[in-house]
């Protein structure tokens, strides 16, 4: 009974809908967020990114053990990292060792092997050094996207808001730490890092980082401090911080978070070529660049080594990049849905039947 | 003040986190006892850094009296000689780099922003994106394996085989149709054409071993220099344009005309100055030949010619270098592996011939070139496509439309002109960011530039030699930055420094 009550209020709603249905939505009015995300969701690569690289993560994340404290939480691969299985030479090509057991053949069966991206010149098993290297990447990625955001947003909207004397303090900073050359300081730091892990040189690498965001960030607020909503806040008497904080900030978080997902795709690339240059993770730590770079004599005889790696970074790199760009497309105002063929017929038909 | 904080806090970061005898302490040899008294003592190491940045200043400061001292690296050789080796080098790479890639890449964006939406634009969108998640050292380690090592392979034993030359047209045949658009009808016959043409070529080149013995010929020439001439016309002036059609024409004609005695020349006077003649010689007959065509508005006329002129000159250019290609193969040095991977010259090639030098210069520079193209590539085709959208869309534009202006006149000068302010800002900032760049792909090809210096003196901590890399970046920078709001107010009249 109850749920016939339901059914039929509901086909109510679609009969009284119908061509109303979205004005019915517009009068009822759409949060921030929920326009935001209806538009990301339309964003079909983007999308497909969101998944994959949620995807990736959850897959890097759990193929090996993770030690938090004492707390050990088991992976489901078989090998680690330190484990020195038999290397294998059965039915490798021209005489190579180790090559990968991964088999996807259309025709035949879909196997992982013992090894499914091959061992390596000690017999280490590769699948395990690539999810490590890939935990390592994305770790890092995250710790230099989080701390650069977190210093562009403040030092930016401080001297947005500000203004004057504190924003031309500030902007000196800027252009201070921009002179510096990135990758030489990296590098300097990345070499004496290899003594102190990979965490030390994500938080350096994000003190450097945050430059870009902090002019962003200025330059909105510049514009929104102008608004009339800034007045009428004061005038209503909120402090300055929460005019910063709850009035402003929210106004420009759409451009934060997508200057921060290309900070974090930047990030990764950075990390990755500090390790090949031998100054970001070292041995016997693993990382995606360290790989690439230790393997890279060896792409003529065992390819493998050097594809997978690669592979990785190119992915995660990618989805990031996609994500960014339907965050942009998201939350820019400006944007309207583009026409596609199908709402152009549409309109000849209303039109034609309209005469 | 900004360059004297940033060296000196840069300074003392890598003073402090890093020691230069850690390696000789530890070592139980006799000699290095004395080796780190002698370094002690050669690098003032007794100093405190932050004062021993203040000795280093003072040499540096030495440069508005003439005597720049930045001091020794470890091996006791000068760091200016280091440094003034390395420049030239790095200068080289990433100059190349950056204007081909501002070319191609102004090119596609402008195409992909013209056809908004289109599968081209897609395309180029996702390429866009693709190149940006690309790690350069793992393209260039691509590039040096596919590029270099197979096609010397295939160079040996030369003939494509019939399944490549079907992929390779039938890409180009979809990057044409793409290009093109339009209904499915007009896709698929531009998509046969450029199928069919690219293949006869491929079928061609194989035929003749055009890749063992290139070269151009005059008739290739003639037929390439009339093609530039009506390309030039159509785009500054319109094909409407008759005086303009017939001055390019005759540039042309005057390029097939000068191909033999230029040959003769290029054989007996090779050299810069020589290349450099005929260029003034080229623009004096454009401006001659603009002259004698047109009565009204001489300007865009003889820029036509000039242009036209030019391009035929460097088709006659690259086909001398071209023909030196076979010579090349024979000498000793190449030994039949013409694409190199590694190093910025063959050191043993001893030669006088101005064109085989060149042909190896260039040849080096292929692969570093390629992966720094790919990686900036992206940035351009982003940028221009997004700047030629957001100009399309002014009031200016549609005014321009409005009364009556053909579309190529809008484009070309309305949008295009406006397009690129906000692109002469970026051009600086991509160029220094390629120098960052250049220093993996120098380390990958075994350039030795600025990176490889700054790489072997972090890894010998040599702080000197370090200092020195790092101020010349900065300066880069710095002035770089100058340079683009000083040309960005110097094209946009609505912007004034210093109000």
């Amino acid at each position: 009974m109850k749920l016939f009550g339901r059914k039929e209020k509901s086909s109510g709603e679609i009969l009284a809908g119908g061509e109303n249905a979205i004005a019915n939505k517009e009068v009822e009015g759409l949060s921030q967020g929920q326009i935001v995300r209806r538009r990301f969701f339309r964003h079909r690569a983007a999308v497909i990114a969101l998944i994959t690289l949620s995807s990736i993560i959850v897959f890097v994340m759990t193929a090996l053990d993770t030690k938090i404290g004492p707390v050990r939480i088991p992976g489901w691969w078989k090998w680690t990292v330190e484990d020195i299985p038999e290397l294998r030479f059965e039915d490798c090509p021209g005489g190579t060792t180790g090559c990968p057991t991964l088999s996807i053949n259309p025709s035949g069966e879909f196997g992982m092997g013992s090894h499914p991206f091959g061992q390596d010149d000690i017999g280490r098993d590769y699948f395990a050094l690539v999810m490590n290297g890939a935990r390592r990447s994305l770790m890092i990625m995250f710790v230099i996207g989080t701390v650069s955001g977190f210093i562009g947003v403040v030092v930016g909207s401080i001297a947005g808001f500000y203004g004057k004397r504190v924003d031309s303090v500030l902007m000196r900073l800027v252009d201070f730490i921009q002179t510096v050359p990135g990758i030489i300081i990296a590098a300097v730091i990345g070499k004496a890092a290899g003594r102190v892990g990979p965490l030390f040189l994500a938080l350096f690498l994000g003190l450097l980082g945050w430059t870009g965001l902090a002019r962003l960030v200025r330059a909105q607020f510049l514009q929104l401090r102008e608004m009339e909503f800034v007045d009428a806040a004061r005038v209503a008497g909120a402090s300055n911080i929460r005019i910063a904080f709850k009035h402003i900030l929210p106004n420009a978080v759409g451009q934060i978070i997508v200057s921060v997902t290309l900070i974090m795709a930047g990030a990764i690339l950075t990390e990755t070529a500090l390790s090949y240059l031998g100054f970001g993770v070292v041995a016997p730590d693993v990382s995606l660049g360290l790989l690439i770079s230790q393997y890279e004599s060896s792409f003529t005889t065992r390819p493998w080594l050097f594809w997978w790696p690669g592979f990785f970074i190119i992915s995660i790199a990618l989805c990031v990049n996609f994500i960014g760009d339907g965050l942009r497309d998201a939350f820019d105002p400006r944007q309207r849905r583009r026409i596609t063929k199908k709402d152009r017929l549409q309109a000849k038909v209303q039109t034609k039947a309209g005469a | 003040m900004i360059l004297f904080g940033s060296s000196f806090l840069v300074y003392n970061l890598a003073a402090y986190a890093s020691d230069p005898l850690a390696e000789l302490r530890l070592s139980t040899d006799d000699g290095a006892r004395q080796q780190i008294i002698a370094l002690t003592r050669d690098l003032q190491l007794d100093v405190p850094p932050p004062v021993r940045y203040f000795l280093w200043l003072k040499g540096v400061l030495g440069l508005f009296v003439g005597k720049l001292n930045l001091g020794m690296t470890r091996e006791a050789s000068s760091v200016q000689e280091e440094l003034a080796y390395a420049i030239p080098v790095t200068l080289r790479l990433v100059l190349v780099a950056t204007i081909t890639a501002l070319i191609l890449g102004l090119a596609l964006g402008i195409i992909s922003a013209l056809r908004q939406y289109s599968r081209f634009d897609y395309g180029m969108t996702f390429l866009a994106f693709l190149l940006y998640s690309l790690p350069i050292f793992w393209v260039a380690v691509l590039l040096k394996e596919f590029m270099a090592i197979q096609f010397n392979n295939f160079l040996s034993e030369p003939n494509i085989p019939i399944r490549w030359m079907i992929i390779f047209s039938v890409f180009i045949g979809i990057f044409w149709s793409s290009l093109f658009g339009g209904e499915r009808k007009r896709f698929w016959s531009v998509f046969g054409g450029a199928f069919a043409t690219s293949f006869v070529i491929l079928w061609a080149i194989d035929l003749t071993d055009w890749y063992l013995n290139p070269g151009l010929g005059p008739i290739l020439i003639a037929f390439l220099a009339v093609g530039v001439a009506f390309g030039v016309t159509a785009i500054s002036n319109g094909l409407n344009n008759v005086p303009a059609k017939k001055a390019a024409l005759t540039m042309a004609g005057f390029a097939v005309l000068w191909y033999y005695p230029a040959q003769w020349i290029f054989n007996n006077l090779g050299s810069y100055l020589t290349i450099f003649a005929l260029i003034v010689l080229i623009v004096l007959s454009g401006l001659g030949v603009s002259r004698i065509f047109s009565k009204i508005d001489r300007g865009p006329i003889a820029r036509t010619a000039i242009i036209t002129g030019i391009i035929s000159g460097f088709l006659i250019v690259v086909d001398r270098i071209m023909q030196s290609w076979d010579d090349y193969r024979a000498t000793d040095a190449v030994n039949g592996r013409p694409v190199p991977t590694y190093g910025q010259r063959k050191d043993q090639l001893v030669t006088d011939d101005f064109w085989l030098n060149n042909l190896d210069i260039i040849m080096h520079l292929v692969l570093p070139t390629l992966a720094l193209i790919l990686i900036s590539l992206a940035g351009w085709i982003r940028y221009s496509r997004g700047a030629l959208l957001e100009v399309l869309n002014q009031d200016y534009i549609r005014t321009a439309r409005a009364k009556g202006l053909n579309e190529r006149v809008v484009i070309t000068r309305h949008a295009f002109r406006n397009m690129m302010l906000p692109l002469s800002s970026l051009f600086v900032g991509e160029f220094v960011g390629l120098v960052g760049g250049a220093v993996i792909t120098e380390r990958v090809f075994g350039w030795q530039g600025m990176g490889t210096l700054g790489i072997k003196a972090i890894n010998s901590y040599d702080l000197n030699l370090l200092m020195g890399v790092n101020l010349l970046l900065s300066i880069l920078v710095i002035s770089g930055n100058l340079i683009a709001d000083l040309v960005y107010s110097a094209l946009d009249p609505r912007i004034r420094l210093g109000k």
